[in-house]
């Protein structure tokens, strides 16, 4: 149980440079979740953090202790890999128990400590299977156990569900949240799925490029997004964007539609600025058939592409200021093709980028 | 089901086909081992043909079980494979690891290493005879240049030191059967348990001990196998160097067998000994097959 720092962390592969210099400050007992799309840094973030990867400059401390030239084993901190990384020639038993063993543990500790684990994950049937005949979602598991029969100061997971299929991913995404609440400890955890970010973190850490794009509370990141790309990966469906020019007092579409500058967004852009309007398909809705409420928000017309019914609410693409846009209707209705619909935008929960750096615009 | 059967037994074509296989395995396989076990059974000789058609049981059988030489010649074959294959299996893994380490020229060193196994064991036998030739040799050369002995060590002459030697040629000419192999190994290894032992603890020694080599075990059985039967049939290496001397002291199954066979002509004899030393290799592939399959029964899950 520590905490952990990163500082100006650095990570190059000959010319390349995966890495650009991170900080990072997660908490003692933190669940912090890397995301980001592929290709952006993010195992290899965990991978320098488990001592896997040298790094290429900066410092990384664990529990205060300057970890930058020690080997993993002398970090005390467990790792889940992706491909759950068992020892095939030994049972779920040994495997559990390995690591223990390997620090000398007394036998009694560690069968004790594992039988404990077992109990945890549900892994008392399993224990004198070898990993080969076992489940991808057992296997999981057990990896899982490995990591927490050492008690260490940190469990550092990369992509561990992504394996899996979606039902069981789900169900595993509960146990491990279920696992932080019991065994106490701090969790670095890497996923490029958003909605597990959401869903286990108590902080996000967007990155891209090697570079981290905005760190914060589930909710900070998902009603504040610094910047379109973090507006563009949190949230499902994807956030729309449309280009638009400040003009009179309004937001101007590319095709001419005007929406009111909400009074909300009304200082943040000059007269005759560029900007992107950023609005979440959950702010876009048919009038009657969504979250906002009456007599709040712009009314645009617009037609139904393509409908998408999920049960309870429909995803509805349609066109906006000449652009594609995702809208959502809540409650069981049909809705054809071709059909025009008036919809409600959420304004006070809509965003503003500068068109140029994409930058979120900030009030004043 | 019925009907099935019955159109396979009325059609010949599956037998015409299988027709010439079989009658190549009958003379090829067959026929010659009915022909040797025959011939174990007999007082057949090579210089009184006639002496073929004498059936005398298991009595050169019998022969054998009180015959010294032919145990002494056992003893030694199997002193000489467990030697020979425990060496060459700690050399191959040291290159193995060495190899696998590399980064530049890895291929080369590869193919290089392969050469010893190129040239024929009968050159390799001839190439050390010179080497170790007590007086002009180039061993017993060198290490007088170097001024460690003042005089010449009889490398082929003392009985043990011959035996070292002829090891020695043995473990030169196959040591890259088992680092080919367990390169193969070490490239087919996965990451991540690697890495996910490093977490757990590991020194790089505890590492190699606990994952790599139980992950490389089938790799090494598959050359342990290859490679038994390969010693356990040594002979040209010896025949060259030592001829079985000296006095018998380097007299291994089978130059015993070729000694009894066609330089003494008893061929009933040696054919006798041919299959009791058969038994000896099956019971070393059949080890060594069932080390393998208890390994690769956990590398299931390895992927
Ligand atoms: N050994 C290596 N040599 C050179 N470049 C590497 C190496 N390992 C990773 N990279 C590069 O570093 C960057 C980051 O890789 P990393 O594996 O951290 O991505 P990631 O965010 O985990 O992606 P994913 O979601 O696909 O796992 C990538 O552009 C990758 O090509
Ligand atoms: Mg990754």
């Amino acid at each position: 149980m520590a905490a952990i720092t990163l500082s100006g962390v650095v990570k190059s592969y000959g010319r390349v440079t995966a890495v650009h210099g991170i900080d990072l400050e997660i908490a003692h007992n933190e669940f912090v979740v890397l995301v980001g799309p592929s290709g952006c840094g993010k195992s290899t973030t965990l991978r320098m953090i488990a001592g896997l990867e040298e790094i290429s400059g900066g410092e990384i401390r664990i529990g205060g202790r300057l970890v930058n030239d020690l080997p993993p084993r002398k970090r005390n901190i467990s790792m889940v890999f992706q491909n759950y990384a068992l020892y095939p020639h030994m049972t779920v038993r040994e495997n559990l128990g390995f690591g223990l063993k390997i620090a000398g543990q007394p036998p009694a500790v560690v069968a004790e400590r594992v039988a404990e684990a077992a109990a945890i994950l549900g892994l008392a049937e399993l224990l004198d299977r070898v990993p080969g005949e076992l489940s991808g979602g057992q296997r999981q598991r057990v990896a899982m156990g490995r990591a927490i029969v050492r008690h260490p100061d940190a469990f550092l997971f990369d992509e561990p569900l992504s394996n899996l299929d979606a039902k069981l991913r789900g169900q595993m995404r509960a146990e491990i949240k279920k696992l932080h609440q019991k065994v106490e400890t701090t969790v670095v955890y890497v996923t490029h799925d958003q909605v597990e970010a959401m869903t286990l973190a108590d902080r996000i850490v967007v990155m891209r490029d090697g570079r981290i794009e905005q760190t914060g509370t589930p909710i900070e990141v998902f009603s504040h997004p610094v910047n379109t790309f973090v507006a563009g990966f949190i949230g499902s469906p994807p956030m729309n964007m449309l280009p638009a020019r400040v003009s009179g007092g309004a937001l101007r579409l590319a095709d001419g539609t005007g929406i009111a500058l909400p009074e909300r967004l009304a200082g943040r852009a000059p007269e005759g600025a560029e900007v992107i309007l950023g609005i979440r398909p959950d702010d876009l809705s048919p009038v009657g058939h969504g979250l906002i409420e009456a007599g709040q928000g712009a009314e645009v017309e617009m037609t139904v592409e393509i409908a998408e019914p999920l049960g309870m609410e429909s995803l509805i693409l349609s066109r906006l200021g000449g652009q594609e846009v995702q809208a959502k209707l809540y409650g069981p209705r049909f809705v054809a093709p071709g059909e025009r619909l008036t919809f409600r935008i959420a304004l006070d929960r809509a965003h503003l980028f500068d068109a140029a750096t994409g930058r979120a615009l900030e009030a004043g | 089901m019925t009907a099935l059967l019955r159109t396979h037994r009325t059609d010949p074509a599956p037998f015409l086909l299988l027709a010439p296989a079989v009658l190549v395995m009958l003379s090829v396989v067959a026929l010659p081992l009915v022909f040797s076990l025959w011939t174990s059974l007999t007082p057949y000789r090579l210089t009184r043909p006639e002496t073929i058609g004498a059936f005398i049981g298991l009595r050169n059988y019998i022969r054998l079980f009180s015959d010294g030489a032919f145990w002494a010649a056992f003893g030694r074959t199997l002193l000489f494979l467990v030697i020979a294959l425990n060496v060459e299996f700690l050399l191959g893994l040291g290159i193995a690891l060495l190899i696998n380490r590399i980064t530049w020229g890895q291929r080369t060193l590869r193919t290089v290493m392969m050469f010893p196994m190129m040239f024929s064991p009968i050159l390799v036998g001839f190439q050390f005879k010179f080497l170790f030739n007590d007086h002009i040799g180039i061993v017993n050369n060198a290490l007088q240049s170097l001024g460690l002995i003042d005089f010449a060590i009889p490398w082929l002459v003392d009985g043990r030191l011959a035996m070292f030697s002829i090891i020695f040629a043995e473990v030169w000419m196959s040591t890259s059967v088992f680092a080919i192999l367990l390169l193969a190994g070490l490239f087919a290894m996965p990451r991540d348990p690697i890495e996910a032992a490093k977490v757990d603890g590991c020194n790089p020694w505890q590492v190699f001990r606990h994952i790599t080599l139980p992950f490389l075990m089938p790799f090494v059985y598959i050359a342990m196998t290859i490679r038994s039967l390969d010693v356990a049939r040594a002979y040209d290496i010896v025949k060259v160097m030592t001829d079985g001397g000296p006095a018998g002291r380097t007299e291994l199954l089978w130059t015993l067998i070729a000694r009894t066979g066609y330089e003494n002509a008893r061929m009933g004899q040696a054919n006798a000994m041919a299959y009791v030393s058969t038994v000896l290799s099956v019971l070393f592939t059949w080890y060594f097959a069932r080390k393998l399959i208890a390994a690769r029964r956990t590398m299931g899950g390895a992927e």
